[in-house]
């Protein structure tokens, strides 16, 4: 069952290689033509890029279709990439690793790694009855999804390389210090007590084997899933952001949320708490305070406690977590934030 | 034949329940239907990531939704 052996899964593996050698080209043709095309499209329209409205038009006609087509892209990349790294895998290569060398690991695999905070407690239990230590559990648990494609493609495509590259880096630094921390502190026994109780059992090598015909269908799957439910965020953020562009006043926010402002870090990460949604759904609001003048450090610790610490995450693992747990968990992340964001604002 | 599907009663675990009854029971098995959503539970079958399904026990598949497709593909 794993390999193409009927013949109609033989045909529909050539199928999407013929899709994607055509269309890989014809997304590159049409990436590279974006920005001439959009100014050409204004133009048709009798507006002139001189104008707020058209210099806003401009922004929006390139930047929807640019934002869109690599999220499709690197989505569709990032399902195909998930089916070599199942939770069970990366739970095995994660076991009996030590704290450090573990830890790096966990946060990296987390980028690549499935994973839905609907499971995140089975998961968490997985790992642990594996022989991954807490510590090294809470690293992984943390960067998955907070660093993930979706922000990294927004990051990039709205700000630029090197912003997303910063996020990256600052993501997993977050995962890896936190992680590293709570196992220092020795927290085992603020597991409830069932979880306690759990043996450790057996890790078991999984058969991942899979014909490339099922990655190529996880691709398009997750696609479907990922690009189906953020396009309305995305395209929300950057009319908000064309909006922006052509009329408030760049300074509007300065006095509050200017990098000048001490208080106003610790603020954002507080107020990311109880705001629930995924990387898509914060974009609009991002590119709205960076437009009126807000600071790129006080704006990146929101976004990232908005993604990484969320209060319907913490109700769910608090059937595993005793709260004392919860409350080390959410503290060391809250300070692993505000440190990104002063360091930010501080540098750029 | 016995499904057991492991989840916390999401939506895709629902919908999950929901493939691979249909599927089944258009092949003609007689399916005897287990929902699990205690955690310990879960975590003692081997399930990580949900929803995840087992047929007489065998865990077939976790972190999707199948396709009737990959349904029928455990039944071979």
């Amino acid at each position: 069952m794993n390999t193409p052996s009927s013949p109609s899964d033989a045909h529909r593996l050539t199928r999407w290689c013929i899709a994607l050698a055509v269309a890989i080209p014809l997304w590159w043709l049409v990436y590279s033509r974006l920005d001439t095309a959009a100014a050409w499209f204004v133009e048709a329209l009798g507006l002139s890029r001189a104008t707020h409205f058209g210099e806003a038009l401009r922004f929006f006609c390139y930047d929807t279709p640019k934002v869109l087509l690599l999220l499709t892209g690197i989505v569709f990349l990032m399902g195909v990439i998930q089916t070599f790294f199942a939770p069970e895998r990366t739970r095995a290569l994660l076991s009996g690793k030590r704290a450090g060398v573990g830890n790096v690991l966990a946060a990296s695999l987390g980028i690549v790694t499935p994973f839905c905070s609907c499971s995140a407690v089975p998961l968490f239990i997985g790992f642990l009855s594996a022989g991954v230590p807490l510590g090294v559990t809470f690293s992984f648990l943390i960067a998955a999804p907070m660093v993930n494609e979706v922000a990294l493609v927004l990051l990039f495509g709205m700000f630029g390389w090197q912003v997303a590259l910063l996020y990256l880096m600052m993501g997993l630094l977050v995962a890896i210090i936190a992680g590293l921390v709570i196992g220092q502190l020795r927290m085992e026994r603020h597991l409830e007590d069932w979880v306690q109780k759990i043996a450790r059992g057996e890790v078991r090598a999984p058969d991942l084997h899979m014909s490339w015909l099922q990655r190529f269908d996880a691709g398009g799957r997750h696609v479907r899933e990922i690009v189906g439910k953020v396009w309305p965020y995305v395209i929300l953020g950057i009319a908000l952001g064309a909006g922006i562009h052509g009329y408030v006043p760049e300074d509007f926010l300065v006095a509050i949320m200017g990098r000048d402002v001490w208080w106003s870090v610790p603020v954002a990460v507080v107020l990311g708490v109880p705001l629930y949604t995924n990387a898509a759904g914060i974009i609009p609001i991002v590119q709205a305070l960076i437009g009126k003048g807000a600071a790129l450090g006080t704006v990146l610790a929101f976004m990232m406690s908005v993604i990484a610490l969320s209060a319907p995450e913490m109700i769910i693992l608090r059937r595993a977590l005793k709260p004392r747990l919860i409350a080390t968990f959410a503290g060391v992340v809250a300070c692993g934030i505000m440190l990104v964001g002063y360091v930010f604002n501080a540098v750029l | 034949m016995k499904v057991t599907v492991y989840g916390p009663g999401c939506a895709r675990c629902q919908k999950t329940a929901e493939v691979v009854e249909q599927t089944l029971s258009a092949h003609g098995i007689p399916v005897e239907l287990e929902k699990v959503t205690d955690y310990a539970v879960m975590a003692a079958a081997g399930v990580m990531s949900t929803p995840g399904v087992a047929l007489d026990g065998k865990l077939v598949s976790t972190g999707k939704l199948p396709s009737v497709a990959e349904v029928e593909s455990w039944l071979a």
